[in-house]
């Protein structure tokens, strides 16, 4: 469970937005400037609100009364970005231990084949981050945050970057993940298709506020954008 | 070859363990306040920027007369460092190196500083979502990414206190063996009859060691940025 009441000044953007979600995906929908990304930010301990609480299952992350303010670090949130962010000085391998080392866990031979496998990534493990492609970057980094086995996973448009025939072949990764794996999700898009095919309870946030909250029926299904994007994947070939 | 006097030797040896030293010590220094002055706000801020810069600007005299006052044997930390911890600066090689570290310091910071300014902070902000703390972001993130800055400082900043002369001998004077460079060797030989020889000799030497220190300065920078670079 995922409790959100926070507000916070960014500029000329209030944030302004409570929501409690029991969803396996957590969808956060909106337009770009509506406070998305930041209200990501604010869950993964990286911005800090001017008020409010955060708190996942029975854990308060936040809560600006009692002044608590867990360090990111401390959080156990998995953060998929949508630019990959991984580390140019280290492998995939490393790339992919990372977390492990700085939590200071043993290595768990069964998990990390598991998750390797799960996002199909055994072929790039000895590859140096210059030499994969934007799909296999974001597969990386996806898995790169389930290791550190985090009890919620933020995805901040994961497939942002990529065409749609890339956001095709991830999809399918993570439909799995949020079966196979059991963490809970905040999913953060401008599709609707991407959260209608994730089953995400759907937040939709306009200018810093919440405009809607419900099932993923409150999405709008007639936008254009989406629209076209839908009939380009629906036509063979495609994925 | 050059026909390099056992004296000759005893100057050239002695700038590249001054060079070394003052180079080694001022590094994790330099690193630490480049880290503070690229990374961090705090009161005073420009203070320190300026007074890391003042070497750079100061008459290297002023600088070297400045640390006899402060670190000579009746200075006001040199006697305490010399009464409480037995470390004495004043006319022994020691000092040339301190000299040279605070002469040298600049140009060494100046680079780490920039190369840190250059390091993407959403790759530090990755980090602490997987779970390093601050200062573990530091060491397998920032520091790595920044090598090559740290490494173009580092060679700077030893081609400069190689190169030291005004401050470290108004500091330490010219002794040879203890505090004679290979500067202050040329300096001597220029003054007396029949020098030419010899200074020429230190001269080549001298250009020999820089050229060295850039062209393993460049193969360095150059392996690092590429690892930087994923490749």
């Amino acid at each position: 469970m995922l409790r959100v009441d926070v507000r916070k000044q960014l500029g000329n953007l209030a944030i302004e937005v409570a929501f409690r979600s029991e969803g396996r995906v957590t969808g956060l929908f909106g337009s770009s400037g509506a406070g998305k990304t930041s209200l990501v930010n604010m869950i993964a301990g990286l911005l800090r609100p001017d008020r409010g609480v955060i708190a996942v299952g029975d854990d308060i992350l936040d809560d600006t009364s009692a002044g608590i303010h867990l360090a990111p670090h401390r959080r156990r949130i998995g953060y998929v970005f949508q630019d990959a962010r991984l580390f140019p000085h280290l492998s995939v391998t490393q790339n992919l231990d990372y977390g492990r080392r700085m939590n200071g866990v043993t290595f768990d031979r069964a998990n990390q084949e598991r998750i390797v496998a799960l996002l199909d990534i055994g072929k790039l493990l000895s590859r140096r981050t210059g030499q994969l492609s934007g799909g296999e970057r974001q597969r990386v980094a996806l898995g790169r945050a389930l290791l550190t086995q985090p009890r919620l996973l933020l995805l901040d448009e994961p497939l942002g970057s990529l065409d749609a025939e890339r956001k095709a072949e991830i999809l399918p990764y993570l439909i799995r993940l949020r079966d196979e794996t059991g963490i809970p999700m905040v999913y953060v898009s401008h599709d609707p298709k991407e959260l209608r095919q994730l089953e995400a309870q759907v937040v939709i946030l306009r200018r810093g506020r919440v405009d809607a909250f419900g099932g993923p029926e409150i999405l709008p299904g007639a936008s254009a954008d989406a629209l076209a994007l839908e009939s380009r994947d629906r036509s063979p070939g495609a994925g | 070859m050059l026909d390099i006097s056992p004296a000759e030797w005893t100057a050239v040896l002695l700038s590249l363990k001054v060079g070394i030293v003052a180079t080694l010590v001022a590094t994790p220094i330099g690193i630490a306040i480049a880290w503070l002055l690229a990374r961090h706000n705090f009161w005073g801020k420009s203070a320190v920027d300026a007074l890391i810069y003042l070497p750079l600007v100061l008459p290297p005299v002023v600088t070297g007369y400045l640390l006899l006052l402060t670190f000579g044997r009746r200075g006001l930390v040199g006697g305490w460092l010399a009464d409480y911890l037995g470390i004495v600066f004043a006319f022994r090689w020691t000092g040339a190196a301190l000299a040279c570290g605070i002469m040298s310091f600049p140009l060494l910071v100046r680079p780490i500083r920039l190369s840190i300014e250059a390091v993407d902070r959403r790759l530090e902000q990755a980090a602490s979502t997987l779970g390093a703390a601050p200062w573990r972001v530091f060491w397998t993130v920032t520091l790595p990414l920044a090598l090559p800055g740290v490494l173009a400082g580092m060679v700077l900043g030893f081609a400069k206190a190689i190169g030291e002369f005004g401050a470290t001998i108004t500091f330490v004077s010219n002794i040879p063996g203890e505090t004679q460079t290979i500067s202050a060797a040329i300096y001597t030989l220029t003054q007396v009859p029949d020098g030419d020889a010899a200074a020429l000799r230190l001269v080549a030497v001298s250009i020999v060691i820089s050229m060295i220190a850039l062209v393993a300065s460049e193969w360095f920078a150059r392996r690092a940025t590429q690892r930087l670079h994923g490749i």
